[in-house]
């Protein structure tokens, strides 16, 4: 049988790296910016985390220099998508394909390195699993308490009052992608330095799209977000056990669960358009909308 | 003093068109200190202070000088009306005002003090506040949220929706924090941007076209407001091309005219005709309604329900009109009262229960628009560019989407492309549309000049019946005043005309029979002959808000 005491701590393992990326996206998206590059700055951070963690021999500076690492991949986008006003779709496409090719380049030289050890938290677990749930609570305060806040959602419902009004949209959402680079690069150095403990190229596999994925199953809230990662973590984690117990459902069936979850979601979220708009739901309304302040 | 100010909200100038649903608000005098209140009447008010003056402002794009050497003052306790044609130069004016934009040469005093905004913060920190043209408001956010996001330091959540009840109650606009902007009417959107205005307690509001959107009851309820703003002696700076509005309401007028100010009047003392005149530069054009007799009727909608197409919209319930041959019909109401599903119900768009749209005895009820057209119903929807033309097509491209199969410019499934030419030619010449040639994309034209366009695409197909919603939205006084004229044309040839509008000087203008509709329902038509405006805003639901504002 399945034991959940192990169960947990895999699954709040595998959820994490999507944890990360996802909270990122959430603050860009709610600015208003689509970016959808999340896997390109997941696998630049995961090398970057990787190899400052090996050169240092701290993990917490190899979080660090992911963290630097893709907010500044992230700049690339920024400059693309805010100053020369390219279309957010291709710019984002890019920006993963450019991550994942400058991440092969520049990792050769690390395949076969081993990581520095793991700093161990509570109930043994990562530090930054912790510090994932403390993001939450976090960007959920800082999104609907704050005025800084209150700025970048009204700058991501409507760019247009939100200048007329005299807040600096482009600042605001530069902030944003530069955040949502950080903290993908945090979620893809995680499974550098902290999960699989070196460096493969393309390791990300996917990560950054499921990242992307919770988002819009999260309907742009932070607790949302943190249960579509447990959902998509669950089902990694369970997915595994079930192989080795020899369950006789089909893997491919358990893997695709979390998408089927997706769709459903997002087929609630637009028959009942109306009311979600109604309740504050539903993505934001300047959201894929480049902004240029006319005269 | 208290007295004087309690006398002087009840001097509502033109206190005999106030309806009587609206009350004088009460002031909240504690926080919103009277600057140097200097009488009551408007002899006093001349020799008040000046709030705002303008020397000599000049503002230059690459091609165009929207603002060359404007002067003019705001004085305390006035409403202050900025007058002109779109073009005209009056948003360029006020951004400059509010620190959308920097002038290029001149200079701007507020309370005596030198005043150049670098951006909107310094201005609302300066005592500048603005009520936009198109709601600046954020959707998803609530009430409270949005009025924050206009604040430069607003206080904590509950001590602001504290506030905001407390103020939008004393002033008769009573609003709930916590509802979201999505829910809220036209009328009570603008409420929101007010209040927000008002929590700053400026000296100068800027008000841009604020009663595009209002029924006659909420524009009354709206200048009371503004009345009792100005006896709190802020001054109000209303830009409007409404005549009639600004000659009941405002205290003075100063003209733009191609980024120039050609005259500064009190408008009380000219008629719309001189204010018009003085806007275009010359004599406006009469509006020529003669020569029609009502003849058979050639279209008949009988009990006509639809559901609405999308979350957002109104469905049509029991809707029932008759069009004569030679008469123009008019239907008002707010947008979002059914509007654009009648329009689709006549073009074809949305199909209805058979035998609820009758052309000349033909059932059309189950036909398309095309099929529509073939039978000389014709219509020309409200959103000019998306959905009337297709903005990166050009002219005579955009000629096919409706004369193709009328003026055979398609035959056998291939495009008569030199045909489609001469018509977009003919369109260009018989409109008046100014642009360089067919070829033009139809982006690329005005407002004025594509609604023009699109107007004259279907008149010149002779429809047997023309539906056309909101003509001259958005239109300058001279393009507005051709496509009306070509309109009573249209009918004087013996045409139906149906004309969906909000602007209700358009609709008592043109219209032989009004109607109104409110939620998807259509009053009983009334000669327009002798209706008045109280009477057409009961029939457009004008009451709708005003229950809340009495509460």
């Amino acid at each position: 049988m399945i034991d959940l005491t192990t169960l947990i701590p895999a699954l709040l393992i595998a959820a994490t790296p999507i944890l990360y990326a996802a909270l990122g996206e959430l603050v860009v998206e709610r600015a208003g910016v689509l970016n959808l590059g999340v896997e390109g700055m997941m696998i630049v951070g995961a090398l970057a985390g990787f190899a400052a963690a090996v050169a240092t021999g701290s993990p917490a500076m190899g979080f660090v220099a992911a963290a630097a690492a893709g907010a500044a991949v992230s700049m690339v986008f920024a400059l693309l998508t805010q100053f020369l006003l390219a279309n957010q779709v291709a710019s984002g496409l890019a920006l993963t394909l450019f991550g994942l090719g400058l991440a092969a380049l520049f990792g050769k030289s690390y395949e076969g390195v081993k990581a520095p050890a793991m700093m161990a938290g509570p109930m043994g677990l990562n530090w930054m699993v912790w510090i994932g749930f403390v993001a939450v609570a976090a960007i959920w305060f800082f999104l609907n308490r704050t005025r800084p806040g209150l700025i970048l959602r009204g700058v991501g419902e409507n760019h247009d009052a939100a200048h007329g009004l005299g807040h600096p949209v482009r600042r605001v959402r530069i902030a944003a992608i530069a955040f949502g680079g950080a903290m993908a690069g945090i979620g893809g150095a995680f499974i550098s330095i902290a999960i699989v403990l070196q460096w493969t190229e393309g390791m990300t596999a996917g990560a950054g799209w499921i990242a992307l994925a919770i988002v819009v199953f999260s309907n742009w809230t932070a607790p949302g977000v943190l249960a579509g990662a447990w959902l998509f973590g669950g089902v990694t984690a369970l997915q595994l056990r079930l192989q080795a117990a020899g369950v006789a459902v089909p893997v491919q069936l358990l893997s695709m669960a979390p998408y089927l979850a997706t769709i459903i979601v997002l087929t609630l979220i637009s028959a009942r358009q109306k009311f979600s708009r109604r309740a504050g739901l539903g993505a934001p309304g300047s959201l894929g909308q480049n902004f240029h302040a006319l005269r | 003093m208290r007295a004087e100010m309690n006398e002087s909200r009840q001097i509502f100038r033109h206190g005999a068109t106030l309806s009587p649903t609206c009350r004088t608000v009460q002031l909240p005098a504690a926080r919103f200190p009277v600057y140097a209140w200097n009488g009551l009447t408007k002899g006093t008010n001349l020799n008040a202070g000046i709030v705002f003056r303008a020397e000599g402002i000049g503002k230059s794009y690459p091609g165009v000088r929207a603002n060359d050497d404007v002067s003019f003052d705001v004085r305390e306790g006035e409403i202050h009306a900025l007058l002109g044609e779109n073009g005209a130069g009056k948003s360029t004016l006020v951004k400059m005002i509010y620190g959308l934009v920097q002038p290029d040469d001149g200079r701007m005093e507020l309370m005596g003090q030198p005043h150049r905004p670098s951006d909107p913060r310094a201005a609302r920190a300066a005592g500048v506040a603005m009520v936009f043209q198109h709601f600046s408001l954020f959707d998803a956010l609530t009430v409270a949220e949005n009025i924050a996001l206009g604040m430069e330091n607003p206080p904590p959540r509950r001590d602001l929706a504290a506030r905001i009840t407390q103020v939008s109650t004393e002033f008769g606009l009573p609003l709930n924090p916590a509802r979201r902007i999505v829910t809220l009417s036209a009328g009570e959107r603008q409420r929101v941007e007010i209040i927000r205005c008002l929590l700053q307690n400026p000296k100068l509001l800027i008000m841009d076209e604020p009663t595009s959107v209002l029924t006659p009851q909420e524009t009354e309820l709206l200048f009371a407001t503004l009345r009792t703003l100005a006896g709190q002696g802020r001054a109000i700076l209303y830009i409007s091309h409404k005549l009639e509005e600004i000659r009941s309401h405002c205290d003075r007028a100063t003209i733009l005219r191609g980024g120039r100010v050609v005259d500064s009047c009190d408008p009380r003392a000219h008629s719309a005709r001189e204010l018009a005149a003085m806007m275009v530069g010359g004599q406006m054009r009469e509006i020529d309604r003669t020569g029609r007799s009502a003849g058979t009727v050639l279209l008949d909608l009988r009990g006509l329900t639809m559901a609405a197409s999308s979350a957002e919209g109104t469905s049509l319930k029991d809707v029932s009109l008759s069009v004569r041959a030679g008469e123009i019909l008019g239907i008002g109401g707010v947008a979002g009262n059914g509007q654009e599903e009648l329009l689709a119900a006549l073009s074809g768009e949305s199909l209805s229960a058979p035998g609820s749209v009758t052309l000349e005895g033909r059932d059309l009820s189950r036909a398309g628009p095309e099929a529509r057209r073939e039978a000389g119903l014709l219509a020309a929807p409200e959103d000019r560019l998306g959905h009337a033309a297709v903005p990166d097509f050009s002219l005579s491209e955009n000629t096919l989407l409706t004369a193709g199969g009328r003026k055979g410019l398609v035959r056998h499934g291939m495009i008569d492309r030199p045909a489609a030419r001469r018509y977009a030619e003919a369109v260009i010449a018989n409109f008046d549309v100014r642009t360089p040639g067919p070829g033009t994309a139809a982006r690329a034209l005005s407002g004025g000049n594509l609604q023009k366009f699109v107007i004259g695409r279907e008149v010149l197909q002779a429809p047997r019946v023309l539906v056309v919603n909101q003509p001259t939205w958005g239109v300058d006084a001279g393009a507005a005043a051709a496509v009306r004229q070509s309109l009573l044309d249209l009918a004087r040839a013996g045409a139906g005309v149906i004309v969906i509008s909000q602007d209700l000087d358009e609709l008592l203008e043109l219209s032989d029979r009004f109607c109104a509709l409110n939620e998807g329902r259509l009053s009983a038509p009334r000669p327009t002959e002798g209706l008045s405006l109280d009477e057409i805003g009961l029939m457009l639901g004008g009451a709708h808000g005003m229950e809340a504002a009495q509460a």
